[in-house]
């Protein structure tokens, strides 16, 4: 277990040197950040004064080992436009986009199982089928479409719910949510069905196959046979073990909800972490780029971890130490 | 049945919830762009400037013309030529309630320029100040080595902070409201950045008050989201509509346009400097030692070449004016010879073949894809129409953040770029784009195509040095005269700047694209 850790440590370290040098080379390559901050009306002097200001008159590799030696000790840099810590400017937009994600995880689980299970044990009503050309449609149209589309007939045509921004909010442990306040959840519906209707669908499919499966399973029959009602049967022991595969996906799907909202928010003008990195990508903000994708890919290499440990402790046959990890 | 029912009566609870809960005398403001910082020196661009002004006046206010008129100055005029002295306003507090004073002035002339990482500072318009000196609390005067007639256009540009809460102020301190004490017509409440800043009226304004209590804006950087915000009511005006969003705004009967042109020219810059261009090439697409745009015949043939009005009507959608010179109509210094280049493909022809391209060339045309309005399909109607006249032409357009550092590595041979005039008169764009590069005086900074013309250098130079009014704006006149017909640059066109508020109001349009709650009024 302690060398399974060890070894997981180092890799993921080399992992984040790697990919923040790759960062560096490409925002690099892109071109010069003052270029697009600055006033055109400024003279040569004043751009001069703005590269040097920023830090960016040091040859590359001199700037990347500066950002190294700061990063070890916890500081990423400041972003070039906001002239803030990247990593405070990326926490306060991170409770908009936990609480975004996190309400759309729970739209696709608390819809999907169900619709899900309905489909599978009658995948040849109308209700089955109807479930399931739904969510082939909410796999296949596209996030940004579907957002303007649902802005225009709910904000814009019958005007029950507004267009844009997060509303009201209110403090939890210093933390603003917006689900508490009914305008703060008026806010927060359209953006979080946009962004739940993928995995809905994707919820929906891995109930109905895994539900199939099992109605055909021995202990079904077993307990039919036992006598036990319909809704016993199902509720507890198909809806259990159609978990197991629901619950790893979503696990590893939450990361890329979390990272890669860009598109809902960008639409939604939902003041999150996937705005910011779309934003600072525009102006080249490199250290907040920087910064958010060496979260990111943190985060993911933290996911993984708990996933596989979890794994290990659910199932004795799984041992860590013989994993490639 | 029945659940249609409740479905209605659901739908009818939530909308009633969510409406009316707003002051009528609140405004809500969406915006494409949103500032980076609430200090009003640490960022020297158009968002940033905009806000700035809700709570920081100026010595001098530009009006939606961009014409000066008196801020926290109520007259200027010079003392000799290298010296400008400003009479200031008395009476005016402080949203803390202090007294402002020359004190302030000579406060914020030292701190503009000097902002910590400012990414782009204010010091382009103040370095000219060589001393200040203080005659009594309501009299300054700023000295000059050299003689400086833009003196009152360049104290146009930057917010006046309080001595008393900026000393010792930091970026992070206006941001958190704890410096955000100004003289302008609105208080500070709160910026959230991504979200939304609020204002309240400053009702001890010494000015004209504004007719709202309280001001809310919002970034909404998506266009169709914007226009969608403004129709389903959660805003009340929205900045640049899209071109395409004008025509069906205005049928609609809930909202109404507000349009002017605006000071920024869109234009074709064009490498005139060098003998080997990396885009251009023969007529079968190989390299070639000849530059033929080094060429006054090839060039003006490329111009008459361009269909300006197809470009306005078809690519524009009509929201757009021809261009012949720097800025349109109305604008300080404007040529009265300069006339739009006509359309006349076959006198390109001609003139190419004149000018030994019978056979035409080869060439690529640069051009960004998210920076100007509709910039990506205009760079594609300009290459037919040169293809057309034998310069066989191909499109390369790039999002902003590839284009500008590109274009200023000087990697182009012919590109799409635009220029707006902060100042509101042509020394602006002559000094960047069409005077010979020159880095120790600060000139040519954004001179892509390396023009280089020895008499517009000279009266250029002379127009800035000379603070007799007439005379400055006669030499700027020629000035621009010599640029366009050597064809430095090839205008297209001036932009139209656009914006939709809610039916029952009106909004004072700005040539300088800037979005101001004082310019909202309800509809007469």
């Amino acid at each position: 277990m302690i060398a399974f850790l060890i070894r997981r440590l180092t890799q993921s370290g080399l992992v984040l040197l790697v990919m923040s040098l790759l960062v560096f080379i490409g925002v690099f390559a892109i071109g010069n950040p003052v270029d697009i901050l600055i006033n055109p009306d400024a003279d040569q002097e004043e751009i001069e004064r703005a590269i040097k200001a920023l830090g960016l008159d040091k040859p590359m590799w001199e700037q990347y080992w500066i950002f190294l030696v700061n990063a070890l000790q916890g500081d990423l840099g400041r972003s070039f436009v906001f002239n803030i810590p990247a990593l405070q400017l990326i926490w306060q937009r991170m409770p908009a986009t936990l609480e975004l994600a996190g309400f759309a995880m729970f739209l696709s689980i608390f819809l999907g199982i169900p619709l899900g299970m309905i489909a599978g044990l009658k995948p040849d009503s109308w209700v089955g089928r109807t479930i399931m050309s739904g969510s082939i449609l909410g796999f296949s149209l596209p996030t940004f479409w579907v957002g303007l589309m649902m802005i225009l007939l709910f904000a814009v045509y019958l005007g029950w719910l507004p267009a844009s921004g997060r509303g009201e909010t209110v403090d939890v442990f210093g933390v603003p949510v917006s689900f508490l306040t009914l305008n703060g959840l008026s806010h927060i519906l359209l953006p979080a069905i946009n962004l739940a209707l993928f995995k809905l669908s994707l919820t929906i499919r891995l109930a109905r196959a895994g539900t199939r499966e099992a109605m055909l399973m021995d202990y079904v029959k077993f307990a039919r046979a036992k006598g036990l009602s319909n809704a016993r049967v199902i509720m507890v022991h198909v809806f259990k073990n159609i978990m197991i595969p629901v619950v790893t996906v979503l696990g590893l799907e939450l990361g890329n909800v979390i990272a890669f909202s860009v598109v809902t928010e960008t639409i939604f003008s939902w003041p999150g972490m996937g705005k910011l990195i779309i934003d600072s990508i525009n102006v080249l903000d490199r250290p907040v780029i920087v910064a958010y994708l060496l979260m990111t890919v943190s985060m993911f290499i933290v996911i993984n971890l708990v996933v596989d440990i979890i794994y290990s402790m659910l199932d004795p046959r799984v041992r860590l130490g013989d994993m490639k990890s | 049945m029945l659940k249609q029912k409740l479905l209605f009566g659901l739908a009818l609870a939530i909308s009633l919830v969510f409406a009316g809960s707003v002051n009528a005398q609140t405004l809500k403001i969406g915006l494409k762009s949103e500032p980076s910082s609430m200090d009003p020196h640490y960022h020297n661009l158009t968002p940033n400037n905009m806000m700035a002004l809700y709570v920081f006046d100026r010595l001098i206010l530009q009006d939606e013309k961009q014409n000066l008129k008196p801020g926290l100055a109520v007259s200027w005029n010079n003392v000799d030529e290298l010296t400008w002295e400003f009479k200031l306003r008395s009476g005016v507090k402080w949203h803390d309630g202090s007294d402002f004073s020359a004190d302030d002035v000579a406060f914020t002339i030292g701190r503009a320029p000097n902002v910590p990482n400012s990414p782009s500072s204010l010091g382009r318009y103040i370095k000219q100040i060589k001393s200040v000196e203080i005659i009594d609390p309501l009299t300054i005067r700023l000295k000059t080595e050299k003689p400086f007639p833009l003196m009152p256009t360049y104290m146009s540009t930057f917010g006046i902070v309080s001595k008393k809460t900026g000393t010792g102020a930091s970026t992070e301190d206006y941001n958190s409201g704890k410096a955000m004490n100004g003289t302008g017509p609105f208080k500070f409440v709160e910026f959230v950045p991504g979200d939304r800043i609020v204002y309240k009226r400053n009702d001890n304004y010494w000015g004209e008050k504004p007719n709202w209590s309280d001001v809310i804006v919002k970034p909404l950087s998506n266009n169709s989201a914007r226009v969608a915000a403004l129709l389903a009511g959660v805003v009340d005006m929205i900045d640049f509509v899209p071109t395409s969003d004008i025509e069906i705004l205005k049928k609609n009967d809930k909202v109404s346009i507000s349009q002017t042109v605006s000071n920024r020219v869109i234009y074709m810059h064009i490498d005139t400097a060098r003998d080997k261009s990396p885009f251009v090439t023969d007529v079968n697409g190989n390299p070639m030692d000849k530059n033929p745009l080094k060429d006054l015949r090839v060039r003006k043939a490329m111009s008459m070449a361009i269909n300006r009005k197809g470009i306005v009507e078809k690519v524009m959608e009509g929201v757009a004016i021809p261009a012949g010179q720097l800025l349109p109509d109305g604008f300080f210094a404007i040529s009265p010879n300069l006339k739009v280049e006509p359309y006349n493909p076959e006198g390109a022809k001609a003139l190419l073949k004149e000018a030994g391209w019978g056979d035409g060339f080869g060439l690529t045309i640069q051009g960004p894809n998210n920076r100007y309005v509709n910039d990506a399909k205009i760079v594609q109607a300009i290459a037919q129409m040169l293809t057309r006249v034998g310069i066989k032409s191909k499109v390369d357009t790039m999002p902003k953040n590839v284009f500008f550092p590109r274009g200023s590595k000087l990697e182009f041979s012919f590109m799409l770029v635009g220029w707006g005039a902060g100042s509101g008169e042509p020394s602006s764009p002559l000094g960047a784009l069409l005077h010979t590069y020159d880095k120790s005086q600060g000139f040519g900074s954004s001179n892509r195509g390396r023009f280089s013309n020895a008499d517009l250098d000279a009266k250029l130079e002379q127009a800035l040095a000379t603070v007799d009014r007439e005379k400055h704006k006669n030499l700027l006149i020629e000035a621009t005269e010599i640029g366009i017909n050597n064809l430095g640059i090839i205008p297209l066109h001036f932009q139209v700047n656009t914006w939709a508020v809610r039916k029952g109001l009106v909004y004072n349009a700005r040539t300088d694209e800037q979005t101001l709650a004082m310019g909202v009024k309800p509809a007469p």
